[in-house]
């Protein structure tokens, strides 16, 4: 089965390397991933978009066609690519505006404001957002998404990534309740 | 200790510059010098670019590399990398270094590569036939410069000096001990070493101009130049309209290929460790 | 067994060059190349290789040829403007057959064009971007494996032809990172180029006229040679006679005429029984092998040739392959370089038609598949 997976939001959020630990913990899982972006001249503040595609099988074409999950961190990512969404889920941060002209199934979830407060890092939003991801999806299972995670992350910042990739699990629990 | 012609291939005399062309008397300035100092043929790589001055490569018994017009700092530089231990020798010309070889120039001095790099200058592109280069005077004649020279003319000391050389001489093909002097000096020291030889080139630009031939060429030289340390003693009018030869510049400062030998020593470690990298978001695009 | 491990097109580009033997890199930062010269320098001080930022592209492949004449195998990475800047040094490599590696990663052009996104239009400049009749071979990776597999065949194909070898990568490929198992080292074949005995009598252009390699002294070991970007006779040196001028040249198109059967490299999938073949290479290859499996999925039999040397072309499978089928396809991210190649091959034995993109994405599967499903109907 091919999962498709957009990360979006602006440069520096770090979206890219929540995807690359997506693929990387798929990967660690026994399945096929690919991991592509698309940026531009910006390092800091312009759109970011990174895919991850995963599979059981042979992944001939690495984008994503009709993603199965959209993140997006802010309003624009959201309005750029929810447009877009077909039979796939929306998760937008708490902050981003709803359009009713996108019709996508969408549920809201506070990322950003979980990485500020309960946190206390913004810059572990994108670990959050991978943690949402990975419970959302089911794609790759919990404790291999933190090996994952453990693997990529600096140094001395192991318990803060690993605390604000459970807090993105527990996010999207409740999403799922709700 | 083996004599000057020893370092030349001698079946591939005799040369072809130009009766009166001073870059005979370079080269040969160059060749003692070396058989002075006694270094190894062997230990030698003499790299050059296009033009005139250029074909001095083929002549010389070493390992010769003869480039692209321009680029003979940017192969040299390659070379000394990868050989620290080999002596690499830079023989150019004004256009060759100075017009299409400018930022090559201007970046071995910045890094300090140990390069000894002689620059004949003869004031015009003599190869083609006598264009102005990068160093023909305002108002003199070449063959693209039919009604004067417009341009202002680099002056290569200063140039080699404020881009970070370590040593900078200028001589000429008329004061030939002084030369092979410089030339010495520039072998021995340890990073970017220049040495500007002024030479006649009395086919092109010296017709053109209507300096007279190669003797009135040499005159002109000997005429017109300045030993630094005499100039020190000089008042500025007299020094108006000449120019300076003789040791202008010498400082220490660490060598490229030293400090990234330096580097290098302190980051080994075995291949087995290659970890490969995830730049994360540090995808520029510049 | 070595493990799966997620890897970039560009790092598994400088994890093949560093497994192939590469000692020295001379580059300039460009985008989306740029990853290569970046790992390059972490990692060749490590192995006691060398490194440097040069002031610009020509001063990079200057470098690198400075440096294969002293032994080293040497490479520069760089994109479309880079690229552009170098091809009168590439040609200088040629002539002077000193053997060097140069990764493009193909963007938008001309000109500055659009840095971060994908195009395929240097297939053209990779083969003819110098100047005068020059040998020169171009891979293509398809996938990130292969930036690792073809970076190591571009090697071994420089030191035993001493031709620049030009691994044709892109932004898609060189950026995008997928699940990859390395081969064991010792599984690989790893070729050095070969030298002189002795110094006594070496003539460093003396070889077979009927497209010899001759043999390669390393500068600083007592041979003495010249080399010169001059037409230049068995000796090395300058040479005025036109039939020996003209002799060179045939002897370096030679070559890699001559040894087009082994250098050639390609990849099918269902191309046997195929009525529609489709032809790419590269990044959008992986949107033509989707395309073909979903055609096939349909009932529609459709296959794939994917080049993976495009210089020399891979002709006598294509060839073969042509009188076969009844459509050819060929997908690029140009307008159209790579179908000249395949229309000279085919030589109207089926009907080519050309797929072309320039918007900057990559083919989604479904524009190929409309293409393939079109023609049936």
């Amino acid at each position: 089965m091919r999962t498709e997976f957009r990360l979006s939001g602006s440069g520096g959020q770090g979206l890219l390397l929540a995807g690359i630990v997506l693929a990387e913990g798929a990967i660690l899982d026994g399945k096929n991933a690919v991991q592509t972006q698309s940026y531009g001249p910006e390092a800091r503040g312009g759109s970011s978009k990174a895919e991850v595609v995963v599979s059981d099988d042979d992944i001939d074409y690495p984008k994503a066609t009709d993603p199965d999950f959209l993140l997006a961190l802010t309003t624009d990512a959201y309005k750029t690519y929810g447009k877009l969404m077909g039979k796939g889920l929306i998760i937008v941060d708490s902050t981003v505006c709803l359009d009713p002209a996108i019709t996508a199934r969408t549920v809201s979830v506070p990322i950003l404001d979980t990485a500020a407060t309960a946190i206390g890092k913004k810059v572990v939003a994108n670990i959050v957002a991978l943690g949402v991801l990975g419970g959302v999806s089911g794609v790759v299972k919990q404790a291999t998404l933190e090996k994952a995670v453990l693997n990529r992350v600096p140094k001395g910042t192991e318990d803060l990534n690993l605390k604000a990739l459970r807090a993105g699990f527990e996010l999207a629990a409740k999403a799922a309740k709700a | 200790m083996s004599s000057g012609l020893d370092y030349f291939r001698q079946n591939r005399l005799p040369h072809i510059w130009c009766p009166g062309c001073g870059h005979g008397t370079v080269t040969g300035a160059l060749t003692r010098t070396l058989a002075k100092l006694g270094i190894d043929k062997n230990n030698v790589v003499v790299v050059s670019g296009i033009g005139c001055s250029s074909r001095a490569s083929g002549y010389l018994d070493f390992d010769t590399l003869h480039t692209a017009h321009g680029r003979a700092i940017a192969f040299a530089t390659g070379i000394k990398l990868s050989r620290p231990d080999l002596k690499v020798i830079v023989m150019t010309g004004d256009g060759d270094c100075t017009a299409i070889g400018g930022n090559h120039f201007i970046h071995a001095a910045r890094r300090n590569v140990d390069i000894t790099t002689i620059v004949m200058n003869n004031n015009n592109y003599g190869m083609t036939s006598g264009q102005y280069s990068p160093m023909t005077p305002t108002g003199m004649l070449g063959t693209t410069a039919p009604y004067g020279n417009v341009e202002r003319p680099f002056d290569l000391a200063n140039l080699a000096i404020a881009s970070g050389a370590t040593f900078v001489a200028r001589g000429t093909s008329y004061h030939v001990q002084l030369l092979g002097e410089m030339i010495e000096k520039a072998l021995l020291n340890p990073g970017f070493s220049v040495v500007e030889a002024v030479v006649g080139c009395p086919t092109y630009y010296g017709r053109k101009n209507k300096l007279g031939g190669a003797v009135e060429l040499f005159n002109w030289q000997k005429e017109h130049a300045v030993n630094v340390k005499a100039a020190a003693a000089m008042a500025p009018e007299k020094l108006e309209g000449k120019f300076l030869i003789g040791e202008l510049y010498n400082k220490a400062a660490p060598e490229f290929t030293a400090e990234y030998a330096r580097l290098v020593e302190g980051v080994r470690r075995k291949f087995d460790d290659f970890q490969g990298g995830v730049r994360g978001c540090a995808q520029n695009s510049d | 067994m070595p493990e799966a491990k997620l890897m970039q097109g560009n790092e598994a580009c400088t994890l093949g060059a560093l497994t192939a033997g590469l000692s020295f890199f001379a580059g300039y930062p460009i985008t989306p190349s740029t990853e290569i010269a970046e790992l390059c320098s972490e990692e060749l001080p490590k192995v006691g290789g060398k490194f440097i930022q040069m002031e610009d592209e020509i001063g990079s492949i200057a470098a690198i040829i400075g440096a294969s004449l002293t032994g080293r195998k040497a490479m520069t990475a760089t994109s479309g403007p880079g690229f552009s800047l170098m091809q009168e040094l590439m040609g200088y490599a040629a002539i002077s057959e000193v053997p060097i590696v140069v990764i493009d990663v193909q963007r938008v052009g001309p000109s500055t064009g659009m840095p971060t996104s994908l195009a395929q239009g240097d297939v053209m400049q990779a083969r003819w971007g110098t100047h005068g009749d020059h040998p020169v071979v171009v891979l293509a990776p398809g996938n990130v494996r292969e930036c690792f597999d073809l970076t190591i065949k571009a090697f071994n194909i420089a030191e035993e032809y001493r031709v620049p070898v030009v691994v044709l990568s892109d932004e898609t490929i060189g950026h995008m990172r997928e699940k990859v198992v390395l081969p064991e080292l010792k599984s690989l074949t790893i070729v050095d180029r070969k030298a002189p005995a002795a110094p006594a009598g070496y003539l460093p252009y003396k070889a077979d006229q009927d497209g010899g390699v001759p043999l390669m002294a390393p500068f600083g070991k007592g041979y003495r040679w010249h080399v010169t970007g001059l037409s230049h006779d068995e000796t090395g040196f300058p040479t005025n006679k036109g039939d020996v001028a003209g002799a060179l040249i045939q002897r370096l198109m030679r070559k890699v005429e001559k040894a087009e059967p082994l250098l050639r490299d390609y990849a099918t999938e269902s191309a046997d029984d195929c009525d529609v073949l489709v032809l790419a290479f590269g990044s959008s290859a992986m949107s033509a092998t989707s395309a073909v499996r979903q055609a096939r999925a349909a009932g529609v039999k459709a296959g794939l040739f994917r080049p993976k040397t495009i210089w020399p072309f891979p002709e006598e499978p294509l060839r073969e392959l042509a009188s076969r089928v009844k459509r050819i396809i060929v997908p690029e991210m140009n307008l159209g370089q790579l179908v000249y190649e395949v229309e000279r091959v085919v030589a109207g034995k089926a009907p080519v038609e050309r797929l072309s993109k320039v918007n900057c994405e990559l083919f989604r599967p479904e524009e190929i598949l409309a293409s393939i499903m079109g023609g049936s109907k």
